[in-house]
């Protein structure tokens, strides 16, 4: 193995860089113009992401224990793009004095869960594998924190570490039982001795309840809410979409590869799981005030559509899956971008304050109106062709019950979604929100995502690259 | 189509709740709400069309001309015709889905009201007609009887529904529930002098509930008021737009020599001519609606135009500017045109019908 196999390894590799050069960069800087290094941090981040793209070659590492291929490098530049956006809306919010003290840490945290999540996409071997789930979870939980003198971030911060710890405690008995049966932890050794035997199967629910964990699948979904509200603005835009996209490419890559044995078990599951998800998410997130709760909820039913994609276990369906992935960034982030502007602003986030945002901020509620559309699925944005191609691939191998289930439940969410069209459009208010106008990194930022939003719909070409990269994983 | 089937809803949410009346979000609301739920069964019915579209499964495919070149097996057929059908039949007002259209029409501003019913409900007897029955006949030839219930139930409820409002809007909301409901009816009666009367009754039904709702909307804006028994005597008062009233009137129950009889005539003769006996009674049933029409059509113009004039607030109210005068005649001069000399309209409708028409006939020889 030489030296110039690293180059597989290109995205960490660049990562860990970026990482440590954001760690020492702190002692070198002037600490006069300490904000300049969030200019510095971003723009680095920024070309890590561009040189992502560039083509790359697959193989595998470590004797197979770190595999890349098509599929996962395009995984890993969608996250990339996720992140990139949650960094730039993040600007403003660091820049503000009590942030002063932590921005290195910030990015330092960040960056590291990312290179995390990256080793557990490209995993051949469950310890890789888990290592990256470990290491993509204990920044997140300090990042959850990072208000600690306010008492709900503190509290999301201990829920999210510890309802994390026992879930990862649970999948990895579940990686143990697999290895006891199967006497290797190699992905391809185990997809050849798996067979119907009830320790092995047992095995895989508990690694799938510790997966769903992540995923916030119902009934694993408790942590949601109370964590996604009491965070910072943008870590709750980055949990919602970075961790939750990362977890759901590697349990259909897991699912795809190492237990297509067993695919009746997992269709059944996900069939029961994603019923569950689907509904209790959009009936919980109709009685919410607090936006950021509202996203939380909405994100779980969210969930449950992508697991529609997942049942399938065919090309359409890991597809619309990534697609699906790639324009709920857009639009998840899009909706968090106004909720964060609006909350850097004035500390508001309760729909209640959202009356009457039209006519002071036009451009705000047009923006948080196209992310919510998009969100719902409504033609002709960009969500509801993901929608419509996961619902697609459900229906290819016969499930049309759930496919019906499924259209029932985007009517349930359409409903409470334009309840906060209707706030901000049509109800009247005494005092609303006063105009403001963000500065540039925040307009720079929604400006990508409607971008994003708008043109993932018109141009199918997104679509067929994704297709054609996501035929061998 | 689909995508734009949904998108024509949600600009109806905001334009219902913005510049709306009365209880206004509520209806909007209720309206998205309710479309988007046919939608939804329309997305599994269309789903369903697509993956039974090749018979070996070789080439599935969206085109609607593709997928009218072979017969779709038969037990999907009885899966999906009804999702579909009723997908579409929520926008065009099939009994029980009909509950959107009152509220929904009447809280609207006048413009949207106009558009709404006088075009949009139309989509809902286009899809039917291209989507549902063109490519699935062997279905609604079996089940058509179940939709022949539901449909001649809202055209009789509507018409009685009209009775009872004493809001110009909702009369009016519920004269297009009939109307729209006459249009399905029609369709799935499966011949050919019915669907010609379907397609003429969705052209004279939209002309003239836009006619209608645009007499309504300039009465509400010089009187404030569109309850009709705080209204009456207004032919001395507004001479012009009472007359154009009555002649819409006249055209919605079907006077002849307007736009409502060559439809109403031509719907009531096909689906008169259908073999089976059940149908041709509730055909009968169908045409009592006639008579209703005329009753809630007549009491309206009774009591809110003629006799004398019973609130004196409105003595001098002013009568139709020339813009007001524009529209209404030409509505009215489109309505009389097809009323008294349909032949232009119909080589164009018997042209468009002709690929359907084979279709029905070779499938289902009567």
């Amino acid at each position: 193995m030489s030296l110039g196999n690293f180059l597989i390894m290109r995205h960490e590799m660049l990562l860990i860089v970026a990482a440590l050069s954001v760690l020492i960069a702190e002692i070198f800087w002037d600490p006069d113009k300490k904000k300049s290094i969030i200019l510095f941090s971003v723009l680095l981040f920024a070309v890590i992401t561009i040189i992502g793209f560039l083509p790359s070659t697959e193989g595998s590492l470590f004797g197979g224990m770190y595999i890349s291929s098509g599929t996962r490098v395009l995984m890993k530049n969608i996250l990339n793009i996720g992140v990139l956006l949650v960094l730039i809306q993040s600007v403003t919010w660091l820049k503000k004095e009590e942030n002063s003290g932590k921005i290195n840490e910030y990015f330092l945290l960040i960056i590291s869960t990312l290179i995390g999540m990256n080793f557990m996409i490209s995993a051949g071997h469950f310890l890789i594998f888990y290592i990256g789930i470990e290491l993509a979870t204990i920044p997140i939980a300090a990042l959850a924190a990072y208000d600690r003198y306010r008492n709900k971030s503190a509290e999301a911060g201990i829920k999210l570490i510890l309802s994390s710890a026992l879930s990862s405690g649970i999948l990895l008995y579940g990686l143990s039982m697999i290895y006891g049966t199967t006497g290797s932890m190699y992905f391809g050794e185990v997809a050849k001795q798996f067979g119907n035997n009830s320790l092995q199967i047992l095995g895989f629910i508990f690694f799938f309840s510790g997966m769903a964990f992540k995923i916030s699948i119902v009934p694993f979904h408790l942590w949601t809410a109370d964590v996604y509200e009491g965070s910072p603005v943008n870590i709750t835009s980055y949990l919602s979409v970075i961790s939750k996209g990362a977890a759901l490419f590697i349990l259909i890559i897991i699912l795809f590869t190492v237990f297509p044995v067993i695919m009746a078990t997992w269709q059944k599951t996900i069939f029961v799981t994603s019923i569950l998800t689907m509904t209790i998410g959009n009936l919980f997130a109709i009685r919410q005030q607090n936006l950021k709760r509202f996203l939380a909820f909405s994100s779980i039913s969210q969930a449950g559509y992508i697991l529609l994609g997942l049942i399938g276990g065919n090309q359409l369906g890991m597809t619309s899956v990534i697609y699906y992935i790639l324009v709920y960034i857009f639009s998840n982030l899009g909706a968090f971008g106004v909720v964060a502007a609006i909350s850097n602003a004035t500390g508001k986030e309760n729909i209640d304050d959202y009356n009457g945002l039209y006519h002071t901020n036009p451009k705000l509620s047009l923006i948080m109106t196209l992310a919510l559309f998009s969100l719902a699925g409504i033609p002709p944005v960009a969500g509801f062709f993901g929608k419509f191609f996961l619902f697609t691939a459900a229906a290819q191998k016969g499930y049309y019950l759930l496919v019906l289930i499924a259209v029932l439940n985007t009517i349930i969410s359409l409903f409470y979604y334009l309840l906060v069209v209707k706030a901000m459009f049509i109800v009247k208010s005494e005092n609303p929100i006063e105009k403001f106008r963000s500065d540039f990194p925040t307009r720079f930022a929604l400006g990508i995502c409607v971008a994003g939003i708008v043109i993932n719909g018109f141009a199918s070409i997104i679509f067929e690259a994704i297709r054609n990269l996501s035929f061998g994983v | 189509m689909f995508l734009f089937y949904e998108l024509a809803v949600i600009p109806m949410y905001l334009l219902i709740g913005i510049w709306g009346t009365g209880p206004k979000e509520y209806s909007a609301m209720k309206l998205t709400l309710m479309l988007m739920g046919g939608s939804a069964l329309l997305l599994v019915g269309l789903l369903g069309i697509y993956f039974n579209s090749s018979p070996d499964r070789s080439r599935l495919t969206f085109n609607i001309l593709e997928i009218s070149k072979i017969i779709i097996p038969l037990p999907a057929q009885r899966l999906f015709f009804p999702l579909t059908f009723i997908g579409f039949g929520v926008l065009g007002a099939l009994f029980p889905f009909h509950t959107w259209s009152p509220d929904g029409h009447a809280s609207a501003p006048t413009a949207v009201s106009m558009l709404h019913a006088g075009v949009l409900m139309k989509l809902g007897g286009y899809g039917a007609f291209r989507v549902a029955i063109f490519l699935m006949p062997q279905a609604a030839h079996e089940l058509s009887w179940i939709f022949i219930i539901l449909t001649s139930i809202s055209v009789v409820y509507g018409a009685f529904g009209a009775i009872a409002q004493k809001d110009l809007k909702y009369i009016n909301a519920y004269s297009s529930v009939s109307h729209c409901g006459l249009v399905l009816f029609a369709v799935l009666m499966m011949n050919q002098t019915a669907m010609n009367g379907a397609i003429i009754q969705m052209i004279s039904h939209g002309l003239m509930t836009a006619l209608f709702f645009a007499l309504i909307g300039m009465l509400y804006g010089r009187t404030h008021t569109r309850m009709i028994n705080e209204m009456g005597g207004l032919m001395k008062i507004i001479p012009f737009l009472s007359v154009c009233y009555v002649i819409a009137g006249l055209a919605s129950l079907g006077l002849p020599g307007l736009s409502g009889f060559v439809a109403e005539m031509t719907i009531f003769v096909g689906a008169f001519q259908h073999p089976e006996l059940f149908f041709r009674i509730v055909t009968v049933l169908v045409v009592s609606s006639i008579v209703i029409t005329a009753v809630y059509i007549l009491r309206v113009i009774a009591i809110l135009l003629l006799g004398p004039t019973t609130n004196e607030h409105f003595e001098h109210l002013p009568d139709a500017k020339w813009f007001e005068k524009i529209s209404v005649v030409t509505l009215i001069g489109s309505v009389a045109a097809i009323g008294l000399a349909p032949f232009w309209l119909s080589t164009m409708i018997g042209a468009s019908l002709h690929p359907i028409i084979e279709k029905i006939l070779a499938l289902n020889p009567f």
